[in-house]
């Protein structure tokens, strides 16, 4: 009992190093974000600032004559399209090729699932020029339509990876009973499978969304204005130009943040049971 | 239920035509749900795979080139042949080796820190989900502030702490610029890999550890008996995802110190993207590219022939 006393207070500390080395970077940014641009360039470094000041976020939201409040504005509204665009068709794509995989027996089976998930190790710069090429024919260039087209190409490996992985674990009986009742493939699929997978599912919109959120180089180089360009290559752009204004940087990263981290954080408790068989089926 | 069974059980023993038959519906039926995902997949990289293994054979010295001479595998030997290729690679190499092998380890630890009995769990999940969700971008003009040379906050904490005497320029020297990005990495990415180890962790049966205690294992032993052969699966994933993962790395070299200082942080695809893009050198590019595949593939294969043989694999 002691040595059991002893073990969790251990664990307890460790939890709270853990979470703090976690929480300080990220803490910095959110208090330099609100910190007066004069407190931010003083040495030594005041942690707690003597005043607060919220005009950066002022200005990110209510225009600005330098432009950084509309183009960070029009970047978020960009990087939502995409990325829900993007989730949304990975989605439906995904689950259907991913019931292929866990339920039907095919030839090549194994090896059509290999070649989806060796996608995975091809760089993005060996498809960029070409994809340039392609992408301006098709005056796609410099529009959400055309990287939520590539982002698709990157996403929909993963998620058929984790929903067929997940959908394996679903017994074979339920749905079984469904089709003996009368039901199709696809309506089994639908009210069947689809239900029972709900872990699966989630986690697979969690990966999909940061994915496509986090997804920089095709936007760095297909996009070249408020029309298209996302997030990271808004807040890239404006750390390269405000050099000395970290703290325009960071309240714009913190708003760039937090749609993947209220999304991460909401589908959190579904990624542990949702992945937990994809772990070990295979 | 009598007729259910009933047809159950010429369902699952039927003739050898009639399983053919199933076989051959069940093929064009997954040909079927298949096609829409290899077509938004394959129909994507296909033509530029064939596209830049092509131009990888020319001299192409601008993106309005009219004149590009057929060099063979010249472009190829130009890359071989030079010393910051090899200079790239090896700091590729180094990049992966050590942030892979950190974010393994510490993610194993908080992976067990998650699944231990804590009070207030949730809130601890919640936090260290935090750093996997933060966008790339965002992560890397977070640690550049952090590490900035004048006003970042790692000086003024380490200077107040009395550790350090003068403010550091932590990147502005080569290797430890290097080093300093690996930092910012790991922060970011030992959370997704704590979680994905997580996914392990909870599917080992709790009757294993009770067996175990009950033969007073020491807490090491069933680590080291237990949890790390039934991790195996997991592990492997993790490894070979974060190896081709950091093998690739562009974003974070991208947004901290766009390779530099002194290409101290010029990762082989950071150098790629130099040479197609700022050198307008779309042929070497090209080949480059390629090499980086030819790498990824040669590293991935000896991983999966691990899995293979610790019998539990993936695929």
């Amino acid at each position: 009992m002691k040595r059991a006393t002893r073990n969790s207070i251990l664990i307890h500390i460790a939890a709270w190093v853990v979470a703090i080395v976690i929480l300080a970077p990220f803490g910095w940014m959110v208090v330099a974000s609100i910190t007066p641009q004069r407190v931010l360039i003083t040495t030594p470094l005041q942690w707690i600032p003597d005043s607060w000041d919220f005009s950066r976020y002022v200005t990110i939201f209510s225009g600005g004559s330098d432009g950084v409040g509309t183009t960070f504005r029009a970047a978020m509204g960009n990087s939502i399209v995409v990325a829900v665009g993007t989730v949304l068709i990975s989605m439906v794509v995904g689950i259907l090729g991913a019931y292929a995989f866990a339920r039907l027996r095919f030839r090549f089976r194994r090896a059509v699932l290999i070649l989806f998930l060796a996608t995975y190790m091809l760089p993005q710069i060996a498809l960029l020029i070409p994809l340039y090429l392609i992408l301006n024919s098709l005056e796609l260039l410099d529009t959400t339509t055309g990287l939520i087209f590539v982002d698709c190409a990157l996403v929909i490996p993963f998620v058929l990876w984790i929903l067929s992985n997940y959908f394996m674990t679903i017994p074979d009986e339920l749905e079984e009973a469904a089709r003996i009742d009368g039901t199709t493939r696809m309506g089994a699929l639908f009210y069947v499978v689809l239900p029972a997978a709900r872990p699966g599912i989630f986690a697979a919109i969690m990966f999909a969304f940061l994915l496509a959120w986090d997804e920089f180089m095709y936007a760095l180089i297909f996009t070249s204005s408020d029309a298209a360009k996302t997030l990271p290559v808004a807040i890239s752009e404006f750390a390269g130009r405000y050099t000395t204004d970290f703290g325009l940087v960071a309240a714009g990263g913190i708003l760039a943040a937090l749609p993947p981290i209220i999304v991460a954080i909401i589908f959190q408790r579904y990624v542990v049971s949702g992945m937990a068989a994809g772990a070990v089926k295979g | 239920m009598t007729v259910a069974s009933a047809k159950q059980t010429t369902g699952s023993s039927p003739t050898p035509v009639k399983r053919r038959k199933r076989f051959d519906r069940q093929g064009r039926m997954a040909f079927w749900l298949l096609l829409p995902a290899g077509v938004a997949v394959f129909g994507v990289i296909i033509y530029p795979m064939f596209r830049t293994l092509l131009v990888s054979l020319f001299q192409v010295n601008s993106a309005l080139a009219t004149v590009t001479p057929f060099v063979g595998l010249g472009n190829y030997e130009h890359v071989l042949a030079s010393p910051d290729f090899w200079a790239s690679m090896g700091r590729t190499l180094y990049f992966t080796l050590v942030s892979t092998a950190l974010e393994l380890v510490l993610g194993l630890a908080v992976a067990g820190l998650l699944n231990a009995k804590l009070k207030a769990r949730w809130l601890f999940r919640t936090i260290v989900v935090i750093p996997w969700a933060l966008p790339t971008i965002v992560n890397a003009a977070m640690w550049k502030g952090i590490f900035n040379a004048q006003y970042g906050s790692l000086n003024a904490l380490l200077s107040q702490l009395g550790i350090i005497k003068d403010y550091q320029v932590w990147l502005g020297d080569p290797t430890l610029a290097l080093n300093m990005v690996i930092i910012a990495d790991v922060w970011k990415t030992v959370p997704l890999v704590a979680f994905f180890l997580l996914a392990g962790l909870t599917s080992i049966p709790t009757e294993l550890y009770e067996a175990a205690q009950l033969d007073r294992a020491s807490w090491p032993r069933i680590f080291r008996s237990v949890v790390l052969p039934m991790l195996v699966p997991s592990i492997s994933i993790v490894l070979v995802l974060r190896t081709v993962e950091a093998f690739k790395v562009f974003d974070i070299i991208y947004a901290m110190t766009r390779g530099g200082p002194i290409n101290g942080t010029e990762t082989v695809a950071y150098y790629a993207y130099q040479t197609a893009f700022s050198d307008q050198n779309f042929g070497v590019g090209s080949a480059l590219s390629y090499i980086i595949v030819v790498v990824i593939l040669a590293l991935s294969a000896v991983y999966l022939r691990l899995l293979r043989r610790s019998d539990m694999s993936l695929l």
